[in-house]
């Protein structure tokens, strides 16, 4: 390896029409309504569209929700901050899986027990349900509808990118297949098609990978030593990402506790059949999530060393084009259509399951619970449902567009502040405090949500990154810090001033079904 | 026929020890990643330092703290594939 390799910018075909990608792209696209086609026949009822059928096994459901949760964001963003900072760029690594075992401890068995399809179900239970349901679904929305703006612009870019289509093309193709998925198939297609982008992600990360340590003994030692010989020692310690520890802190909660609020993972828990099944699902999807995350260190470092940080730069100045680029330089343009195809899979299975989240909290928690009070048969659930999913997937293609160019990178952080902030605290002290009252309930939910978005307007993220002010009247980057104590104290102090004897008294009654199940 | 007090007796112990394991745990994963968090906020040389030739301590703990989540998640399935169902097929009896 000659130490030219750093400088001279890749002879790269990223960004010229890919016949490879092209055949992986569409063989995915032909697969997945197959199964959506499959699936489709079998969505008769509201159990099937939002939890297929509570047929899922364990196995199938870790796969799926490790399909929902592992976004291309975290394949191409964390792989490129890796190959670009080194060390600093773990910290991501690391920081995106401790939620889990949180998802694991507090919240998927109740909620499997409690619920039927989604989280407001488990608060709303022993609480009065219109105002419960409208806090929640104000909290399920904020969080999808954010989630989707991000996944989307980063849909266009990077098909834009890696295809040379036009952005609104790709935004387009997106939006269609997705609306497929879930209209026709519902949750059981949604699953399949997460299992597929699963099995593709994890597979191409692994082969690559394998790739990448082949060329050093199979040592990942070998290859970090690697680079700290051509980059310096540097490059294995923490360095300036981390340079106010409270930044650190506030988003290190954010990740611990909202991924234990977000709407389409927590769904995900409805699709099997009992508490037990979803409590292994959990563990099968945390070893899967931390074993893609321990790959990113390899490849991130594979990428820094065999492409070059510079040249990584230099065709996409936010590193998000590491892992393709590897993956052309070890494996050439067939190996780099594959990556490719299987960056944008990822993009549409994350996309189907928010939609189906946002789909169940406007018709399941909205129109059936608050307008039609629970007196609705099935063929209207359903096509309540439809409607919702076709709303929202033309929302988020016109999102998509409207953000086009935009830098929506924070959103996510804030998608996950607001699931930490809004849903985490009312779904915990509702399972777990006999106090919890409709009042703290709905205080918790609304400031949470609100505190969120007000604070991250007003941090450095929206004022400094976004805006080009020069300094942030609020000093965090991500609030979350301030607002899960906050919607915490908000819902417990509300709780207190209002108690209700008779739904404390539900709790009573709860308790049992919480451990033993029953509803659903 | 068990007496309904005995029943409910029983279930708050069931709900009681789910809810200190769940603490424990939840506990233990918060002083791991924010211990964590903290060390590279506070002791960047110390987790500079090599061990070998291409590991730094912070990266063996940053692999460590991945490994221990899911060591976590393990404990806990193992708690409750056990003892917890057990305790749960007794209140029916």
């Amino acid at each position: 390896m000659s130490s030219l390799t750093a400088q001279v910018p890749p002879a790269t075909s990223i960004g010229e029409p890919n016949g490879v990608a092209m055949t992986f792209f569409f063989a995915f696209i032909a697969a997945t309504l197959g199964i959506t086609y499959w699936a489709a026949r079998r969505t008769r009822t509201t159990e099937h569209f939002y939890a297929a059928g509570r047929t899922i096994s364990p196995a199938q459901n870790g796969l799926a929700l490790a399909g929902d949760y592992m976004s291309a964001a975290s394949f191409l963003g964390i792989a490129g901050l890796v190959a670009t900072t080194g060390f600093d760029g773990l910290i991501y690594s690391t920081g995106w899986l401790v939620g889990w075992p949180v998802v694991l401890f507090l919240v998927a068995e109740p909620l499997r027990n409690l619920g039927k399809y989604t989280f407001a179900d488990v608060v709303a239970a022993r609480l009065s349900q219109t105002p419960v349901r409208l806090a929640a679904a104000l909290g399920t929305l904020s969080t999808v509808a954010l989630y989707l703006i991000a996944q989307m612009v980063g849909a266009g870019s990077l098909i834009r990118l890696m295809f040379g289509l036009h952005y609104e093309t790709a935004i387009v193709i997106v939006g269609a297949a997705m609306i497929a998925y879930v209209l026709f198939g519902g949750m059981l297609a949604t699953t399949w098609v997460q299992i597929v982008k699963a099995g593709l992600l994890l597979s191409g990360a692994a082969i690559l990978t394998v790739l990448v340590l082949s060329r050093f003994g199979m040592n990942p030692a070998a290859l970090f030593a690697a680079a700290a010989q051509r980059y310096g020692d540097a490059v294995l310690a923490p360095g300036r990402l981390v340079a106010k520890p409270l930044d650190a802190i506030s988003l290190g909660m954010a990740l611990m506790f909202g991924t234990a609020g977000l709407p389409h993972i927590l769904m995900r828990f409805y699709t099997v059949p009992d508490a037990k099944a979803a409590r292994k699902s959990v563990f099968y999807a945390t070893g899967l999530i931390g074993a893609f995350y321990l790959m990113t260190f390899v490849l991130g470092f594979g990428a820094m060393v065999l492409v070059g940080p510079d040249a990584i730069r230099q065709v996409e100045p936010g590193g998000n084009m590491a892992a393709p680029l590897l993956a052309e330089f070890l494996g050439g343009r067939a190996f780099l259509g594959f990556i490719a195809a299987v960056a944008f899979a990822t993009i549409l299975a994350v996309v189907a399951g928010l939609t189906l989240s946002g789909a169940a909290a406007l018709s399941h928690d909205l129109w059936v619970s608050v307008v039609r009070r629970g007196r609705a048969d099935t063929a209207e659930q359903l096509k309540v449902a439809r409607v919702a999913t076709m709303g929202l997937g033309i929302l988020a293609v016109l999102l998509g567009i409207t953000f086009k160019g935009q830098n929506v990178a924070f959103m996510v952080g804030l998608a996950f502040a607001i699931a930490a902030s809004a849903n985490f605290p009312a779904l915990v002290l509702s399972m777990f405090w006999r106090g919890y009252t409709t009042a703290g309930a709905v205080t918790s939910m609304v400031v949470g949500t609100v505190s969120t978005l007000v604070l991250i307007w007003l941090s450095p993220t929206v004022q400094v990154d976004v805006l080009r002010h020069p300094t942030a009247w609020f000093p965090l980057k991500n609030p979350a810090l301030v607002t899960i104590p906050l919607s915490f104290a908000v819902g417990i102090v509300a709780s207190l001033i209002a108690a209700r004897t008779h739904e404390a008294e539900a709790y009573g009654r709860m308790e049992r079904q919480k451990h033993l199940g029953g509803a659903a | 026929m068990i007496d309904p007090a005995d029943r409910s007796a029983r279930l708050r112990a069931v709900a009681a020890a789910r809810w200190k394991v769940a603490i424990v745990l939840t506990g233990a994963m918060i002083v791991l990643y924010f211990g964590f968090v903290l060390l590279i906020a506070f002791a960047k040389p110390l987790l500079g330092r090599l061990l070998a030739p291409g590991l730094s301590l912070g990266m063996v703990l940053g692999a460590g703290v991945i490994v221990c989540s899911w060591l976590l998640t393990w404990i806990y399935v193992r708690w409750a594939n056990t003892r917890y169902d057990a305790k749960l097929r007794a209140l029916d009896e």
